[in-house]
């Protein structure tokens, strides 16, 4: 059985990709294009206006150089800002009337859009190239008053709440790929829970990149409102292409008093093949702010796909008492790259904040932990526990751990702990010893280096999550 | 089940083991002793197939060449090693260990994988046998273990994967009079006809417990004198200098 499954996804398995009739704007980034892309979501003027102003922002702003993974120059003129699938330009009304070679290559991610699969009780939001085409189980959220949608939708019939909260934890004007996609971005999710609201199920949202030559801005927005509970959680893949392509999201969460919200990503998008050719560029800016008291934010993400990962899950820690935790798995094997991490911005008394780190560096891969603790001066009493440990595996990949401190009351406490270590010949002795061949004792221990983090994740996720952090480090030890 | 032959080994250059014979059938208790260095953990390395060691010579374990085999199917074959100093292995429940390990080997043997169910029952009996307690059992993999409770460990292994060939490598150094005494127990009930043990050691003691068929000094990396159990006695008293 094992062996079946290894089998199916031992090379990359979401590489296929869908022949379906797009509807593109045309190649290039200018203000006709981002009216172009207002104009077809039938987006209020203000939101036309807020685009255009970051889009002038943008004309000034610098691309980020001081990042460790290196890439060559984007031609931003050279790429399509919007593609959808033709026949969802009449925005589908029920899963019946979306496009089933759309619905086949869901089926192949392994993604239940069928309602009748309400087993799995998981909502899903799925969002094709630009466009979020179906979304699950809405109806039993409505009844709770949660509202779960594409952005686009969102803005049609819930604009007060998206222009109260879009861009207020992610400034219009934050850093050159957040601006870009402020002033681009297609579709994305949009969750909101009223008060004292529990969320009966995992949200979840899967991305997929289909068409070429395409960035993909997706933009979310989640807000928890007072004493009210979400968990979500985010797929991605991508399929195989010898360009490098472009995702360039922005992530914002809310979360009011005593509101608490879990983001989970398990991010697979294509790595390029293994001399590192072709390739997804995730440059994502996700950020939360614990605006409430007593709120919390917690990020758990395993990251094993694409040629560079670039980003850092923040929290601002807003309200007193407020909690912001970070739970990361990055694996880079081959020529892939990852320079992750998080920033901690503590400015309310009694704000905690937990970091806990796993870099994996197989191949001829860099992986580097780069994180924030900020203790503002008002934030008295806080705390922030880090530890980042990084395993390594052969004799041509790196780890690296860069933490900035800053603390700025003296009632506070900042703890910062960190490992390197290579995978341990003996130990793989011991398992081979045991029965276990050489890609099973690789997963067990690496699976049990994770472990911290893989605990953190939905029970239907971690599991996938296990096999994910196999798969990826398979042929790595020789 | 097992007959080396001339058996050569060496690492970096540096003789280890210089001509070593060797025959165990079934049912045998074989004891090894010898003084430091004299290659015992050599010869319990080359049978499992730990990588690093440049061999010759002719090692056959049911019929088979054993140097074709890569470690993991040694061990599917049914050649176990309690190992001297068990490792530890972080984040890995002992269960977990356990069971990965039980059904690598099942299905190598062409059986079914055992479910969670069967697998709990199983460990359970095997580790009251052995008088561990069931909470050591979800502890990470000899993480935090006292040596007495790694050696303990490698023992349940021992009984649970069901070897045809189980070397002790000095399973007795670090243990107090009760654990030895467990250790010893566990060995005894797990022995049978079909079965056979290689047990290396430095002392007597355990084999005041294990009584061996035979008691092999090594010295120099080669089997100097072969005796039954009174040759162990011997040994305690006058030490090697008589044999080497």
């Amino acid at each position: 059985m094992r062996d079946k499954q290894i089998e199916d996804l031992k090379d990359y398995k979401y590489g296929f990709s869908t022949d379906i009739e797009s509807f593109k704007a045309p190649k290039g980034l200018n203000e006709d294009v981002i009216r172009f892309i207002s104009n077809i979501k039938k987006e209020p003027d203000w939101l036309l206006q807020w685009r255009l102003k970051a889009f002038e922002r943008l004309k000034v702003l610098k691309e980020p150089d001081w990042q460790k993974p290196k890439y060559p120059k984007i031609n931003y003129q050279d790429l399509y800002y919007y593609s959808a699938p033709k026949s969802a330009s009449d925005k589908p009304k029920s899963l019946d009337e979306i496009d089933p070679k759309i619905l086949e290559t869901y089926k192949k991610l392994g993604i239940p859009l069928d309602e009748q699969k309400r087993l799995n009780g998981i909502a899903v939001d799925a969002v094709f190239d630009s466009v979020s085409v179906a979304t699950t189980f809405k109806d039993e959220l409505t009844k709770k008053g949660i509202i779960f949608c594409s952005i686009s939708e969102a803005i049609q019939k819930h604009p007060d709440l998206v222009k109260k909260y879009l861009g207020s934890v992610i400034p219009l004007s934050d850093h050159y790929f957040a601006t870009l996609n402020s002033a681009v971005f297609t579709d994305g999710s949009f969750v909101y829970i009223p008060p004292n609201t529990r969320c009966p199920m995992e949200l979840s949202t899967y991305f997929r990149i289909n068409a070429s030559e395409t960035g993909q801005f997706e933009r979310t927005l989640i807000i928890a409102d007072k004493g009210s509970y979400v968990s979500y959680l985010e797929g991605c893949t991508a399929p195989m292409r010898d360009e490098n392509q472009l995702h360039a999201a922005n992530v914002e969460l809310v979360a009011l008093d005593d509101a608490e919200i879990k983001y989970s990503t398990v991010q697979n998008w294509y790595p390029g093949d293994e001399n590192g050719v072709g390739g997804i560029y995730n440059f994502v800016t996700k950020r939360g702010a614990c605006r409430g008291k007593n709120s919390k934010i917690s990020w758990t993400q395993v990251e094993t796909g694409s040629a560079i990962t670039w980003k850092y899950p923040s929290c601002i820690l807003q309200g007193d008492n407020s909690v912001g935790e970070f739970y990361s798995i990055a694996i880079t094997n081959n020529h892939q790259k990852a320079d992750t991490g998080t920033k901690m911005i503590h400015l309310g008394k009694n704000t905690k904040s937990k970091i806990i780190s796993k870099g994996i560096s197989a191949g001829k891969a860099d992986n580097m932990y780069r994180g924030l603790v900020e203790v503002k001066n008002k934030a008295s009493n806080s705390r922030n526990y880090t530890q980042c440990d990084s395993l390594l595996m052969g004799n041509k990949c790196g780890a690296h751990t860069v933490p900035y401190i800053k603390n700025n009351n003296s009632t506070s406490t900042i703890e910062h702990e960190a490992t390197t270590s290579k995978i341990n010949e003996e130990q793989l002795y011991y398992c081979n010893q045991r029965g276990l061949d050489q890609e099973e004792a690789v997963s067990l221990i690496v699976n049990g280096f994770c472990k911290e983090v893989l605990q953190q994740l939905p029970m239907e996720f971690a599991v996938e999550a296990q096999k994910l952090v196999a798969i990826s480090l398979e042929g790595s030890v020789g | 089940m097992l007959n080396i032959k001339n058996l050569e080994a060496k690492v970096e250059n540096k003789h280890i083991l210089n001509g070593l014979n060797l025959n165990i059938k079934p049912g045998e208790v074989h004891a090894i002793m010898g003084p430091n260095g004299s290659g015992k953990s050599t010869l319990a390395n080359v049978l499992s197939g730990k990588n690093g060691y440049d061999t010759k010579g002719e090692i056959k374990f049911d019929r088979q060449n054993l140097s074709e085999l890569s470690t993991e199917e040694r061990a599917h074959k049914g050649i176990f090693l309690a190992f001297q100093y068990p490792l530890e292995i972080p984040g890995v429940n002992t269960n977990v260990f356990l069971r990965t390990s039980l059904n690598s080997v099942r299905k190598a043997r062409g059986e079914k994988e055992l479910d969670t169910l069967s697998f709990l029952k199983l460990v359970k009996e095997k580790s009251s046998e052995l008088g561990i307690d069931e909470k050591f059992l979800s502890r990470q993999l000899n993480v935090g273990f006292s040596g007495g409770e790694k050696k303990k460990n490698e023992i349940l292994q021992m009984k649970i994967l069901q070897p045809k060939l189980a070397i002790l490598d000095e399973t007795d150094s670090g243990l107090d009079i009760d654990a030895l005494r467990i250790v010893a127990d566990g060995v005894n009930s797990y022995k049978n006809k079909d079965n056979a043990f290689l047990i290396i050691t430095h002392y007597q003691r355990l084999l005041d417990y294990i009584k061996p068929d035979f008691i092999h000094v090594l010295s120099k990396g080669k089997i100097v004198k072969t005796g039954n159990a009174e040759l162990g006695v011997e040994l305690e008293k006058t030490g090697y200098a008589n044999f080497i």
